[in-house]
């Protein structure tokens, strides 16, 4: 019964965290991207920047609208479904969550009337610095959270009173050791995930042969962004490992499916971790490898998960595959930029037929490597809430199974059918296209956006 | 900074970040109540419009109001969301529905899943919040206790009675909202909506003022002694006095539109000071006071500097957002 409710419990938390984290994801790479195309119609006046920002408006208001409303339930979730945790932790996480609803909740909500439909009502300047608060709320957002959770990895600053965590040091806490890897690895992704939307949207226009001119500049824009933004990721997420190493090592280990402390480590490409067995099954690897990755010497030597006893070491298996198809999506990405990028120096960006066909269905593919380093980083914390001081079984609130699994229900059937809604409206935000341009009013491409009567 | 001090101010500012969400979010949660009962599609797209810009600023005292609670009273805060776990997970439900529906509704063909969305979102969200408030003045007692509570038990007549208290009285002010934002019909209509409402807003006020001192003694022995009764007595009578003069401002066309949403708003700040010093000094009723929950001085020092500084900032640029809003909204308002 306890157990039962124990995984209620965390199935209910990733539910609303894995749902909620897709939206601000979206958000804050499109406010970004929004932000630009705002400053470069502010500066130059050209129209074409007006009409991609109006676009990108309906799409940014949806996401936003997602990630409030499931944002509002995570911030009370946290205490419903790991109550003690709240108990034990609140003196130090509380006040990093309290920063973000002030200096970034506020501050988006604030102003986001005004970057959605006060155009008319307020100065051009107004508008602009209005879109830009609304960016960098969102980043301000992403810096606290992030924050709170990175101390939960590596937790520091702190003291122990009567079995609650007091703050010691709040600069130390705020910039724990993961944080500022994390925060970069995060950002990336969004920025990276977002590029990949542009991208895909772009060639839907340009394989079904609609709105050209602005399928080709969403293309252009995103595979460029993209073909720095996947090699950067690259690098900052391997600098994310390696500090993993230094503070997590039986993470990276389950990571890595590596059981024996000792050198020459393989880098596996697949095995099938079995964790009462203490080994893996169907092993294939290259030799040495991740010996050179993490150590950078090819015989270095790696802990191992049996370095410590078993009720310490997080579950193998989702960590493991997880984070292959986290690496997996990201050389992916890498792959098809580059591809893109060469295309584009060869002036055949717009022709490429094949190039649009594959890509108009990689929207999900950052979302989904987002998702599993989310899933990599938080089941391998396990079984720790907060790393080394606070076991999950003792952070779960003291609700009955049947209350988690009666709310469990309502929330998966609210959030697909919300989610299926999301889907659907951006679908038909795609075939709608951007609104005709004024100066080639001549010309109207669909019919959907000619019958819309004008207002 | 004295020990004593730093959780008082703290409750100040978490009674500030409920009154302000009960206020705002009161009126956009009204505007969604009152929507079934609107004439026409016209009415409704009016009626969202009018909160379009501004309902996300008003939800997310809601969240302030929680980090406060979290930060502050971490005790409290796990104690409370344990023992109203239900009500609080079905209105965060609802909330999510009434969301989605004011960023949906004006970007499809098909309104009106997204109407019912919007109405019953609000409704029930509403409902629920009478609900934990119902059982919050009752008091739960500690985290053990509170998690034994079945979220059936919480549907008492009280808590049934609070909850349909609280969406007239949430219904009322959005009614006062609209008056204010909107012209031509819907202004007469909210007129006409705002003066049915209001007697039945007085009975439950009073109805809820003498069943709450008659089911916990301890808040009967707050208001019902001497000197305290004599003391407390302007709280019920400007209440009663500010919800006749809503009646009767109401009524009439010609008074400024802006005068029955500020009536209104006296009303629920009078009944949440009500509120106040029944619980006071409690955080949970009768089990913990707020200086018993506080967290560590320290805690709360590194947040009270962002509360000083920032919170200001925050009601600086809302009120900047309300200006920028300001007036009627018309009916071809450019939505998107």
């Amino acid at each position: 019964m306890e157990i039962e409710a124990l995984m209620l419990a965390r199935v209910q938390f990733a539910l609303a965290l894995g749902y909620h984290i897709i939206f601000p994801t979206f958000s804050i790479g499109l406010a970004a991207y929004m932000a630009g195309l705002r400053l470069l119609e502010y500066f130059t006046g050209e129209r074409q920047y007006r009409k991609a920002f109006d676009y990108w408006l309906k799409y940014f208001a949806l996401s936003f609208g997602m990630g409030v409303v499931s944002g509002v339930v995570l911030s009370y979730a946290i205490g419903t479904t790991f109550g003690r945790f709240t108990e034990v932790a609140g003196a130090v996480v509380g006040p990093l969550m309290s920063y973000e609803v002030m200096t970034a909740f506020f501050l988006e909500a604030g102003f986001l009337g005004i970057m959605l439909f006060g155009r008319e009502r307020v100065s051009p300047l107004v508008h602009l610095l209005s879109t830009l608060l609304v960016a960098a709320g969102t980043l301000l957002s992403a810096f606290w959270i992030l924050s709170a959770n990175s101390w939960m990895h590596t937790p520091v600053g702190y003291e122990i009173i009567d079995g609650i965590i007091h703050a010691k040091d709040w600069f130390a806490i705020v910039f724990n050791p993961s944080f500022p890897y994390r925060l970069a690895h995060m950002v990336l992704a969004a920025m990276l995930s977002t590029t990949f939307v542009g991208a895909a949207i772009g060639a839907w226009y340009l394989h079904h042969d609609k709105h050209r001119d602005f399928g080709i500049q969403t293309l252009r824009n995103a595979v460029i962004a993209a073909s720095i933004l996947a090699p950067l990721q690259i690098f900052v997420g391997d600098l994310h490992g390696l500090n993993t190493l230094e503070h997590q090592p039986i993470k990276v280990a389950a990571m890595e499916g590596h059981w024996e402390t000792g050198g020459n480590v393989p880098l596996l490409l697949f095995a099938l971790p079995d964790q009462a067995a203490e080994k893996n099954h169907f092993e294939i690897g290259i030799p040495n490898i991740t010996s050179l990755i993490l150590t950078h010497s090819l015989d270095g030597e790696v802990q191992g998960l049996k370095s410590v006893p078993p009720e310490d070491r997080p579950p193998v298996a989702p960590v493991f595959f997880s984070f292959r198809v986290m690496v997996g999506l990201g050389l992916l990405m890498l792959l098809l930029a580059w591809y893109g990028l060469l295309l584009q120096m060869r002036g055949k960006l717009a022709a490429a037929g094949r190039y649009h066909a594959v890509m108009r269905f990689t929207a999900p593919i950052g979302f989904i490597a987002m998702l599993a380093g989310w899933i990599t980083t938080e089941i391998g914390r396990q079984p720790w809430t907060v790393y080394g001081l606070l076991r999950t079984p003792d952070a779960v609130s003291q609700v009955s199974a049947d209350k988690l699994i009666t709310t469990l229900i309502l929330f998966a059937v609210v959030y697909t059918g919300l989610f299926v809604a999301f889907i659907k409206v951006c679908r038909m935000l795609l075939h709608k296209g951007p609104h005709p341009d004024a100066v080639k009013s001549g010309i109207v491409h669909d019919v959907e956006s000619a019958q819309e009567p004008a207002s | 900074m004295n020990e004593e001090l730093l959780p008082l101010i703290w409750a100040s500012f978490l009674g500030l970040s409920v009154a302000l969400y009960v206020v705002l979010d009161g009126f956009s949660l009204g505007v969604g109540i009152l929507f079934p009962f609107a004439r026409d599609k016209r009415t409704k797209d009016t009626m969202m419009r009018t909160v379009l810009p501004v309902w996300d600023g008003n939800q997310t005292w809601l969240v302030g109001g929680g980090a406060a609670l979290f930060a502050a009273f971490p005790i409290a805060f796990h104690t409370l969301l344990t023992a109203l776990y239900l009500p609080l997970m079905v209105m965060l439900l609802a909330l999510v529905l009434r969301g989605a529906a004011l960023e949906f509704r004006f970007k499809t063909d098909n309104r009106r899943p997204w109407d019912i969305a919007f109405a019953g979102g609000a409704i029930t969200a509403a409902f629920c919040q009478g609900l934990v408030l119902a059982a919050y003045v009752q008091g739960f007692g500690e985290v053990a206790e509170a998690s034994a509570i079945d979220g059936l038990t919480l549907i008492t007549p009280f808590g049934v009675f609070c909850g349909i208290s609280v969406v007239t009285a949430y219904a009322m002010i959005g009614a006062c909202w609209l008056r204010l934002k909107t012209s031509g019909g819907t202004r007469s209509w909210a007129s006409a909506v705002i003066t049915k409402l209001v007697p039945v807003v007085a009975v439950s006020v009073i109805a809820v003022s003498l069943w709450t001192p008659w089911l916990v003694p301890a808040i009967a022995e707050r208001w019902f002694v001497w000197p305290n009764i004599a003391i407390l007595s302007p709280i019920p009578i400007w209440t009663g006095g500010l919800l006749l003069a809503l009646f009767v401002t109401a009524r009439n066309l010609d008074t400024a539109d802006v005068v029955p949403f500020l009536l209104a708003l006296g009303v629920f700040l009078l009944t949440l000071t009500g509120l106040a010093v029944s619980i006071w000094p409690y955080v949970i009723p009768r089990s913990l006071t707020i200086w018993e929950a506080a967290a560590p001085a320290n805690s709360l020092m590194f947040v009270l500097v962002g509360v000083l500084f920032v919170v200001p900032v925050i009601l600086l640029y809302t009120a900047h957002a309300y200006y920028v809003f300001r007036g009627k909204v018309g009916d071809n308002e450019p939505g998107y």
